[in-house]
């Protein structure tokens, strides 16, 4: 039993490290919420989930946080977005270099528009 | 007198330590972040962080007390975060 509430431990502290290292990481805000909501937010009910299985009595509580941090994670990252974005915040692209072929440059920016003949 | 870790084998020294590193790395783009938006990105994912973390102190410590702090700690958070986004959204005008 102890075992498996480490387990769930070690889980979650490595996703909420792993969080962490993209919020510092990546290279946008909108990067940084995704990465810094998503992973931290599985990290944490992981690690609440160790908890309830190291000490069986405190399920309830325990419950009510992972519960709690279940609901409100996702609304406060979403209306951080909201926020950004309305305050007019572009999304980052990927810098294309100048001299090599764009065809191959980037897989995932935009295409060029063509022109009109 | 040194103070002991009771109840702790290595697995879970590795998490706390972890939890501590991921502490650290949300605390360096708090205070490197380049605009606002990104120090409330940063202080959002350290609430989560330091809200299991506490939950971690109450197993730590032994004692179910530190569960309420966590809670409290958790709802005050999420007020916080809501209220700053809300500041940087109006000021668009």
């Amino acid at each position: 039993m102890r075992f498996v509430a480490d387990l769930f431990l070690l889980l979650g502290a490595a996703f909420l490290l792993l969080g962490a290292l993209g919020l510092v990481r990546m290279p946008d805000v909108y990067n940084r919420i995704q990465a810094g909501t998503k992973s931290v937010t599985l990290g944490a009910v992981s690690f609440l989930l160790g908890i309830a299985l190291l000490h069986p009595d405190w399920w309830a509580k325990v419950l009510c946080i992972a519960g709690f941090i279940l609901f409100t994670s996702p609304v406060a990252s979403s209306t951080i977005a909201r926020a950004v974005y309305l305050a007019g915040v572009r999304p980052w692209h990927a810098p294309v270099r100048s001299g090599s072929d764009p065809s191959k440059a980037d897989p995932l920016a935009e295409p060029e528009p063509k022109a009109e003949p | 007198m040194t103070p002991t870790l009771p109840n702790l084998n290595i697995l879970e020294m590795i998490a706390f330590a972890m939890i501590g590193l991921a502490l650290l790395l949300g605390l360096l783009r708090l205070m490197l972040g380049p605009g606002s938006a990104d120090r409330i990105v940063a202080a959002d994912t350290m609430s989560v962080t330091a809200t299991a973390g506490i939950a971690g102190l109450a197993a730590l410590f032994a004692t179910p007390l530190y569960l309420d702090v966590a809670l409290i700690f958790g709802v005050l958070a999420f007020v916080f975060v809501v209220a700053i986004a809300r500041t940087i959204e109006g000021d668009r005008s």
